[in-house]
C-alpha cells in the first residue's frame, strides 16, 4: 500500500485520526493505570517474566517498574527504549519490532539499525514482535501499519535513537560505578570500556542502568562509523525456518482449542437459504455447526471441531442451498465489455494537460491493456485464534494472527464481539507471507473468525477457536489486486518527443468506503490507481480514472498501483522508442535528463553490470530494460528473454540496479529484489488470473491460479547504488519493472507488445 | 488406534484411519513443523519422508503409513547426515523470507540429495518444482542445494 511522507499524521483527515486516537486510548488504558501516556513514564523496567534483570520491557508484561529516575516528558512513547529493548543478565538483547515481519526481514533490519548504535554484540542481539501497544505504530503515521515499504524507511531515526539512548544508559551506570566521568568510557560489541580497558559487559550493566535517567537527546554516530548497518547479515530467524522451528499464527495451540472451518456463499455477500447439516453432524469430531456472519453481510455456515480435518469432511458434507438474488454477480467477461467502454468516455481528471497537438502529431500510438484481478495466495493459509475469557459484562477477548494493522483488527473485533476496545488484546503472530493481504480495512479475516467466536460462546461452547482457511477459501474468499483496463493514444515527432499523452485507467478504486478514502481519494481518483504514472518522464500527460463499483472485494497487492501503471508506461515508452528506432536505454536517459539521478544511476548500474549493448546475446534472446520509482526506491532490470517455438516466453536472466538510498541489510535487499522479480514475473505466467462467472470466482487452488515455480525462476543478480542517504523500504520496489523488462524483451522478438497480462501465448 | 512410527518413535494417533498425515501431526501430535499450504498436493509445504521418498502428507492417509517410517521436519535437520547439511546450506545461503514453504523445501531437497550425490540444475527442478515459494527464494534453494551437495562429497 502506498504511504508517502505527505500522508503523514499531519496531514491526516480528523476522522481517520479520530479513529486512531480512540483506538490508541483503549490500548493505552489496559497499558497501566499509573500512566495517563499508555507507556509508565519510568523507563527501564524490570520484566515479569524475563530471569534475571532486564533492561526494559514492553509495558503490557510489566508488573514491576523499576525505581529510576522519570523518563523526560518530551520523549512519546514510541521514543522510550523501555518498550524497545530487554538486555538480560548473560547480555543477550532482546530487540521488540515495531511491524509485523512477513518475510520483508524487519525482525533483522530493525533491530540492525537499535543494535548499530547501542554498539550491540550482533551475535547476541535476538527480535520479537511487538503488539498493539501504541509504542508501537509506524512514528510517521502514528497507527500500527506495516505496508507501504515504510518500515525502515520511517523507524530508521527511531530505531537509532532508541539503540543511542539505551547505550547512553548502560555508559552512565558504568560510569556511576567506576567513579568516572562518561565522557572518558567508550563502547565495543557489547562491553562499555573504561580506563586502563577495564570492561563491564552490558548483561551485568543491565540493572544499573535501569536507574539512570534516560536521555532526551542523543548524539548519533556517523555513517562511516556503522560496523552492523550496511553489512550484508544473515536473517535473525534463519536457523528457525531452516528446521521448521518458527511458529506462525497457524502454529499457534492453546489447551483444549477448537478449529473453526467455515462454508462462504458462492457469491460475494450471498446467504443461506435452506441448510441441512445433518451429514456434517455426525462426523466423529465436529462440536457444533453454526450459522455466522461473513464479509460483505453475507452469511455462512461454520464448523466447529477438534481439529482441521473432521472440520473440512464436514464442510463437504454439508448441504447448503444459497440465496444469491439479493447481490450482484460480477462477471470478468461483462467487466471487461463495461471497463472497455468506460475507458473512451470522460472520467475524473487526475492529471490535466494540453492535448491539443494530438491532432497534428506526426506519429501516433493507441493502446489498450487489459490487467486481471491476482490473489495474493500467501503460503500460510489465512487464520485467526480468538480466545474469550470472563463473564458477561466483563468480558476480554485475545486474537492470534499475523497481521499489517492490529491496531485497527482491535477496533474491528471490539465492535464484532461487543466489547470495550481496552478489553481486546492482539498477539502479533510471524506471517507466512502476507503481499497486502494482511493489511485489510474491513479486517475481514479478524472479523469473522471473532464472529465466529461468538456464535461459538453462544452455543455453550467456551474453549478458544481457531479459525482456518482452506486454498480455496483462500483463493476464492477476494480481496484482490483489482482488474484494470489502461488506454493509452500517444503523439510524438520523428524523434521520440512526446507531445500528448492522453491515458485512461479504469478499474475499482482500493480504498473507497475504507477509513483511508478521506485523504486518499482527491477528486473522484484513487491515488492508489494512479501511483507510478508519469514520473519519471516529463510529459505532457492528460490522466482520467474511472472507478466502478463493482462485487468483488479489492485491495493493495505488493507495489500496489505500480502492478499496472509501471507496466503501461515502461512498455509505452519502449514501443515510443522502438517506433524511432531509438536504444531504449538511451531514449530513457533523454527524457528523464538530470531531474531523476536515483533513476538514472539505477538504470546505469543496471545496464553496465548486464553488459547491455557489448555482450552478444545467445541466438533467439533479446534485451529488455524497464525502470520505475515506487514507494520512494528506484530499482531498474535489463533482462535477456527469449520466445520459444510455441509462442512461450521465457526469462532467463534479470540484471537488477537498486536505488534504496542506504542498504541497511544488502542481504535482504537482494533478497526483496528476488521475490519482487519473480511475484513480478507471476503477472505474466499464463493461468495467473482469477476470473469470475455469474458471480462465482472460477479458481480454486494452484492448480487452476499459477504461481512460479523453480523451473520458472531466472537468475537474478542485484547490484545496489552506494548511498548514505536514509534508507528507503525494498520490500515492494522489486515487483514494477519485472513486467514491463520482460515485455519489451517479448516485443524485440515478435514485434508486438503483449498488452494483457498474464501474456497471451501466441 | 493407529501406532505410527515417526522421526524413529512409535507413536499412538488419536484419529481416523483417513485422516491425512498432515493433519494427525498437526492437530493431532502438536507437531506444527509440517505445513499446511494448499491441502492437494500442490504446493509441497507439507512434504515428509515416508521410508526416506518425499510424499505430501496433506493427502497421504495415515493408513498407508502405518508399518512405515515417517520423518519430517523436526527431525530431519538434526538427525540425517544430509538433513544437517542441507539445514547448514539454508542458513548460510539465507534461503527463507517467511519461511513457511521452507519445511517442505528442504524435506524435498534433503531427499533429492539422499538419492543423488551430485544434482544438475535440471535435476533440481525435476525434484523441486512441486514446492512453491510465493516468496521467489528459488535462486538461493538451487544455490544452497549445490552448496549442500559440494559439503556431502
Amino acid at each position: 500500500m502506498h504511504f508517502d511522507a505527505h500522508t503523514a499524521r499531519n496531514h491526516m483527515p480528523k476522522g481517520l485520526l479520530a479513529l486512531m486516537d480512540q483506538a490508541q486510548d483503549a490500548i493505552n488504558t489496559e497499558a497501566g493505570a499509573a500512566s495517563t501516556d499508555g507507556v509508565a513514564r519510568r523507563t527501564f523496567l524490570k520484566a515479569a517474566a524475563a530471569s534475571g534483570f532486564a533492561l526494559g520491557a514492553y509495558p503490557l508484561v510489566v508488573t514491576a517498574q523499576g525505581a529510576g529516575a522519570a523518563a523526560p516528558a518530551g520523549l512519546k512513547a514510541f521514543e522510550q527504549p523501555s518498550a524497545f529493548v530487554r538486555i538480560d543478565t548473560d547480555g543477550t538483547v532482546t530487540v521488540t519490532i515495531n511491524r509485523l515481519d512477513f518475510g520483508q526481514g524487519v525482525q533483522t533490519g530493525l533491530p540492525m539499525i537499535l543494535a548499530e548504535e547501542l554498539d550491540a554484540d550482533w551475535a547476541k542481539v535476538r527480535s520479537v514482535h511487538g503488539d498493539a501497544n501504541p509504542a508501537y505504530v509506524d512514528p510517521a503515521f502514528g497507527m500500527h501499519l506495516t505496508g507501504g515499504s515504510n518500515a525502515l524507511k520511517n523507524s530508521y531515526t527511531q530505531y537509532r535513537e532508541l539503540g543511542a539512548r539505551t547505550r547512553a544508559m548502560l555508559v552512565s551506570a558504568a560510569a556511576a560505578q567506576w567513579g568516572v566521568d562518561a565522557s572518558a568510557l567508550r563502547t565495543n560489541a557489547g562491553f562499555v570500556v573504561g580506563p586502563g580497558g577495564k570492561k563491564l559487559g552490558y548483561g551485568a550493566l543491565a540493572e544499573a542502568a535501569m536507574q539512570q535517567p534516560v536521555p532526551e537527546k542523543v548524539t548519533l554516530k556517523d555513517p562511516k562509523q556503522f560496523r552492523i548497518i550496511g553489512k550484508p547479515t544473515t536473517r535473525l530467524d534463519a536457523q528457525a525456518k531452516s528446521s521448521g522451528q518458527q511458529d506462525y499464527g497457524i502454529d499457534v495451540r492453546l489447551p483444549g482449542m477448537l478449529t473453526a472451518v467455515v462454508a462462504r456463499p458462492p457469491v460475494f455477500g450471498a446467504r443461506i437459504k435452506t441448510l441441512d447439516d445433518t451429514a456434517a453432524k455426525a462426523i466423529k469430531g465436529v462440536k457444533a455447526v453454526l450459522r455466522v456472519p461473513t464479509d460483505r453481510g453475507g452469511e455462512g455456515v461454520a464448523i466447529i471441531a477438534s481439529g482441521y480435518w473432521p472440520g473440512k469432511q464436514a464442510r463437504d458434507a454439508l448441504k447448503v442451498e444459497w440465496d444469491t438474488a439479493a447481490v450482484a454477480k460480477a462477471d470478468s467477461t461483462q467487466l471487461l465489455a463495461q471497463y472497455r467502454d468506460l475507458a473512451g468516455k470522460p472520467g475524473a481528471v487526475a492529471m490535466q494537460a494540453d492535448m491539443g497537438p494530438m491532432a497534428t502529431a506526426p506519429h501516433k500510438i493507441s493502446a489498450e491493456f487489459v490487467f486481471p484481478y491476482l490473489a495474493h495466495a500467501p503460503m500460510e493459509p489465512l487464520n485467526c485464534t480468538v480466545k474469550i475469557d470472563g463473564t458477561a459484562g466483563t468480558e476480554r477477548a485475545e486474537l492470534w494472527m499475523g497481521t499489517q494493522m492490529p491496531g485497527l483488527d482491535a477496533m474491528a473485533a471490539a465492535k464484532v464481539l461487543g466489547m470495550p476496545p481496552q478489553n481486546i488484546k492482539v498477539h502479533t503472530q510471524m506471517a507466512g507471507g502476507g503481499f497486502g493481504r494482511r493489511a485489510i480495512p474491513t479486517s475481514d479475516y479478524v472479523v469473522e473468525a471473532c464472529g465466529v467466536a461468538k456464535a461459538a460462546r453462544a452455543a455453550g461452547i467456551t474453549a478458544p477457536v481457531r479459525t482456518l482457511w482452506s486454498r480455496e477459501d483462500d483463493i476464492k474468499g477476494g480481496y484482490y489486486r483489482p482488474m484494470h483496463v489502461h488506454r493509452a493514444e500517444i503523439g510524438f515527432d520523428a524523434q521520440g518527443n512526446i507531445l500528448a499523452w492522453d491515458h485512461t485507467i479504469v478499474g475499482q478504486s482500493i480504498v473507497k468506503g475504507s477509513p483511508f478514502e478521506a485523504f486518499m481519494v482527491k477528486n473522484g481518483v484513487d491515488a492508489t490507481a494512479v501511483e507510478g504514472m508519469k514520473e519519471p518522464y516529463n510529459v505532457p500527460m492528460k490522466l482520467s480514472v474511472h472507478h466502478p463499483d463493482v462485487n468483488v472485494p479489492v485491495l493493495w497487492w505488493r507495489s500496489v498501483g505500480s502492478t499496472h501503471t509501471a507496466y503501461a508506461m515502461e512498455t509505452l515508452i519502449d514501443d515510443v522508442a522502438r517506433a524511432t528506432k531509438q536504444d531504449p536505454v538511451a531514449y530513457r536517459l533523454r527524457l528523464m535528463g538530470d531531474k531523476h539521478p536515483r533513476h538514472v544511476a539505477a538504470l546505469q548500474l543496471a545496464v553496465a553490470q548486464s553488459g547491455y549493448g557489448k555482450k552478444k546475446l545467445a541466438a533467439g534472446r533479446a534485451w529488455g530494460v524497464a525502470v520505475h520509482e515506487s514507494f520512494s526506491s528506484v530499482v531498474a532490470y535489463v533482462v535477456e528473454a527469449s520466445v520459444g517455438k510455441d509462442g512461450t516466453p521465457k526469462l532467463h536472466t534479470v540484471t537488477a540496479g537498486v536505488h534504496c538510498n542506504l542498504a541497511v541489510n544488502p542481504k535482504s535487499v537482494e533478497a526483496q529484489v528476488q521475490g519482487g522479480a519473480l511475484m513480478g514475473l507471476s503477472m505474466c505466467l499464463p493461468g495467473a488470473a482469477i476470473t469470475l462467472k455469474d458471480g462465482v470466482v472460477e479458481q480454486s487452488n494452484f492448480g487452476d491460479f499459477a504461481v512460479p515455480r523453480i523451473t520458472d525462476m531466472p537468475q537474478v543478480a542485484v547490484h545496489i547504488v552506494p548511498s548514505a542517504e536514509p534508507p528507503t523500504g525494498m520490500g515492494e520496489p522489486g515487483l514494477p519493472p519485472l513486467a514491463p523488462a520482460f515485455a519489451n524483451a517479448v516485443a524485440r522478438l515478435t514485434g508486438k507488445t503483449p498488452r494483457e497480462l498474464p501474456f497471451k501465448l501466441a | 488406534m493407529p501406532t505410527l512410527n515417526i522421526n524413529g518413535k512409535n507413536t499412538a494417533v488419536d484419529a481416523d484411519d483417513s485422516t491425512p498425515i498432515l493433519w494427525a501431526l498437526r492437530d493431532t501430535l502438536g507437531m506444527t513443523g509440517t505445513k499446511f499450504g494448499c491441502g492437494q498436493a500442490l504446493c509441497g509445504a507439507c512434504t515428509v519422508h515416508l521410508n526416506d521418498s518425499p510424499v505430501r502428507s496433506c493427502i497421504t492417509p495415515i493408513s498407508a503409513a502405518v508399518g512405515q517410517k515417517i520423518t519430517t521436519i523436526e527431525a530431519v535437520t538434526t538427525t540425517d547426515k544430509v538433513g544437517k547439511a542441507v539445514h547448514a546450506a539454508w542458513v548460510k545461503h539465507d534461503v527463507a523470507q517467511c519461511g513457511y514453504c521452507q519445511s517442505g523445501q528442504i524435506m524435498s531437497a534433503t531427499a533429492l540429495l539422499q538419492g543423488k550425490k551430485k544434482p544438475t540444475d535440471a535435476d533440481i527442478d525435476a525434484a523441486m518444482a512441486g514446492n512453491v515459494c510465493r516468496c521467489g527464494t528459488y535462486v538461493r534453494i538451487r544455490a544452497a542445494i549445490h552448496d549442500a551437495a559440494k559439503s556431502l562429497a
